[in-house]
């Protein structure tokens, strides 16, 4: 048995407005160090609101969170920042990267604020990740003179900048084509094999899916099958 | 380091609509520009309006008054003390104007800590004889070195020198309306007679002139020993003592003081002349007030822009969210970014005030009413830079706060999943 990163306990979610909707129900799992986990259902069955409360940034839920063994009901948000930005990297459907600033500078921002590492060490780190992804090259571009999927990319190296227990992607290939999408699943299929990395993706592909190591699938707010 | 990376992104914010913030920061030093020409414009008219009437008055001074004795003799006797006397049609009595033991109240003046300077003066009424007409005018004797250190004779003798009048016996320094009615030249001389008829016979060695022309009109100057020698009194003849105080808000409360103290009449400044404490009073109150409505409606103009901002980098603050920025650091980029639009531009509108008040200083003007002034007055004082740069920050952040609250309080997820 390895070690269990994120654990749900009973967590279930309503909406209010315009109506109370019971949305998530009663989800119980866990996901071990080094899991591939991919979360399928059609859309609207609750996958995505499930990630943004495992991932600390929706806070209106009731039963319990655990990340690293540490129980995140009832921390401050100020708190809840510092785990996302410990803990967790995002990669989203869009690539949201920041256009002020340099591909390189996007990818450090997150270290940069954790402030674990100097400046230089950041930026060598950065560097590395690049290369991992293959767009070091792109580094001392900005932003929008990249293709989608170069960003997309980007993104990803900025979810890994913190070394993060877990990285969370909302639909992370959603917005590519085929060719691009391949490219990001061969990355998450290799930072999942050769660096251990646990990987949690929502995800409506099913080609994307199949090729995980688990499939947590969801209908109408409940998880079906783990 | 948190800090400094906060910096880095403000910066990066800032610099991305480098326009816009151009344009907040204008707005900021045009206003604190205006606040700090305006004032210090204002308050340098302040100055010199006061300083015609208030440089040119003691802060106390002791006089006699010829007026009906306020304790009628019946009010001494036994007999009717405790009775209410009334006694009709009670006229002054026969009383010089003269102060009293004078030397020894100058004396006891002199020695006290609270008091910059006295200054002697005999008034006494006169006609300045031009042939055949009797012009009323009015004489004042005075201690010339002490009149021009306390209350600065010398700028308003806009003709001839000052001290002249120390040095020449029997000179006179006319009013510059009396000396044009009468159409002297300097060296000339003039006869006066005194309301008790004596003639006199006087040498102008200058003019002045104070501004006011009913003043001009009719007021000239002597030494103080002309002036006795005029009225026929003897060398320790005085009507007022002038003094100076060095603070001048002490002036009421030593006026009772002195009333007391030497039995004699006392009037000060703030009695004498309210009306103007009142003028520039209001008048600086407007001024502050135009200046600090300029400064907010700079501030509406820095709330607008960091509105703006916010909304069009909803996604940017979603992301930094996401990414582990908290609340209260995405908070502290917005008031960073309105703080250095208010620095910035507040110091860029101290600097421009300062300019634009020493190019006002600079352009002539010239007023038949105010012979020591060339230039329009400008007052530099350090305040209105020191308020002006505060109040250029406090506005910013205020401006600052309101946006940076909102965009703290941005749900990332609303964003994300927005799209």
């Amino acid at each position: 048995m390895s070690e269990i990163i994120l654990e749900a306990k009973n967590i279930s979610k309503y909406f209010h407005d315009p109506l109370t909707i019971q949305v998530l129900k009663d989800i119980n799992f866990s996901i071990n160090k080094s899991d591939f986990v991919a979360v399928t259902g059609r859309s609207g069955c609750g996958k995505s609101t499930l990630l943004y409360i495992l991932s600390t940034m929706d806070t209106d839920y009731t039963g319990d969170l655990y990340i690293d063994g540490i129980k995140m009901g009832n921390k401050k948000e100020g708190e809840l920042a510092i785990v996302r930005n410990e803990k967790i990297g995002f990669v989203f459907q869009f690539h949201y990267l920041l256009n002020e600033f340099s591909v390189l500078r996007n990818v450090m921002l997150p270290g940069l604020k954790l402030g674990k590492y100097d400046e230089k060490e950041i930026e060598a780190r950065a560097y590395e990740k690049l290369k991992i992804l293959e767009i070091e090259n792109e580094a001392l571009k900005s932003p929008n003179q990249l293709s989608g999927g170069q960003k997309q990319r980007v993104a990803i190296a900025r979810a890994l900048i913190n070394d993060p227990l877990i990285i969370m992607g909302d639909e992370p290939t959603g917005n590519l084509d085929k060719k691009n999408s391949e490219i990001v699943f061969n990355i998450f299929q290799e930072l999942s094999q050769v660096y251990n990395q646990t990987l949690l993706i929502v995800t409506h592909d099913n080609d994307f899916a199949d090729r995980t190591d688990r499939i947590i699938e969801m209908e109408d707010g409940k998880i079906i099958s783990i | 380091m948190n800090l400094k990376l906060l910096f880095s992104v403000s910066k990066s914010l800032l610099f991305a609509r480098w326009k816009q913030t151009l344009v907040a920061a204008i707005g900021v030093t045009f206003s604190i520009t205006m606040f700090i020409t305006l004032l210090s414009f204002m308050s340098g008219l302040n100055d010199l309006l006061d300083g015609l009437i208030l440089n040119r008055t003691p802060h106390v001074r002791l006089y006699n008054e010829i007026q009906p004795s306020k304790k009628q003799p019946i009010d001494y006797a036994e007999k009717h003390k405790n009775d209410y006397n009334f006694v009709n049609s009670v006229k002054p009595k026969n009383e010089r104007l003269e102060i009293y033991n004078n030397g020894a109240i100058i004396n006891v003046l002199k020695k006290d800590k609270r008091i910059l300077g006295i200054a002697p003066k005999i008034t006494a009424q006169v006609f300045y004889n031009v042939g055949a007409i009797d012009l009323t005018g009015v004489i004042n004797g005075i201690d010339v070195e002490e009149e021009n250190r306390l209350f600065m004779f010398k700028d308003y003798v806009t003709a001839g020198n000052y001290i002249n009048l120390k040095n020449i016996p029997n000179s006179i320094v006319l009013g510059k309306g009396a000396a044009e009615k009468m159409m002297t030249n300097i060296g000339d001389v003039i006869q006066v007679t005194t309301i008790k008829g004596e003639r006199m016979q006087l040498k102008v060695v200058g003019y002045f002139q104070s501004g006011l022309q009913d003043i001009d009109k009719v007021q000239s100057y002597t030494s103080l020993s002309t002036a006795q020698k005029l009225l026929g009194e003897s060398n320790s003849y005085i009507t007022d003592i002038q003094i100076k105080l060095k603070d001048i808000t002490l002036a009421p409360s030593l006026t009772i003081e002195y009333q007391k103290l030497f039995d004699v009449e006392a009037i000060d400044i703030q009695t004498a002349n309210s009306q103007f404490e009142t003028g520039s009073s209001i008048r600086t109150l407007i001024s502050y007030a135009v200046g600090i409505t300029l400064l907010i409606v700079a501030g509406f103009g820095i709330y607008n822009i960091l509105n703006m901002m916010i909304y069009e980098k909803m996604d940017s603050i979603a992301i930094l969210k996401a990414t582990g920025f908290s609340g209260k650091d995405v908070n502290l980029v917005f008031i960073i970014i309105a703080l250095t639009i208010g620095i910035f531009g507040g110091m860029l509108g101290l600097l421009f005030g300062f300019s634009l008040s020493a190019l006002i200083d600079q352009i002539p003007f010239n007023t038949a009413a105010l012979p020591t002034i060339k230039t329009y007055p400008i007052n530099y004082n350090p305040k209105f830079y020191i308020i002006g740069s505060i109040f250029s920050i406090v506005t910013t952040y205020l401006a600052g706060y309101f946006p940076s609250r909102k965009a703290s309080k941005i749900d990332p997820v609303i964003i994300i999943r927005g799209k």
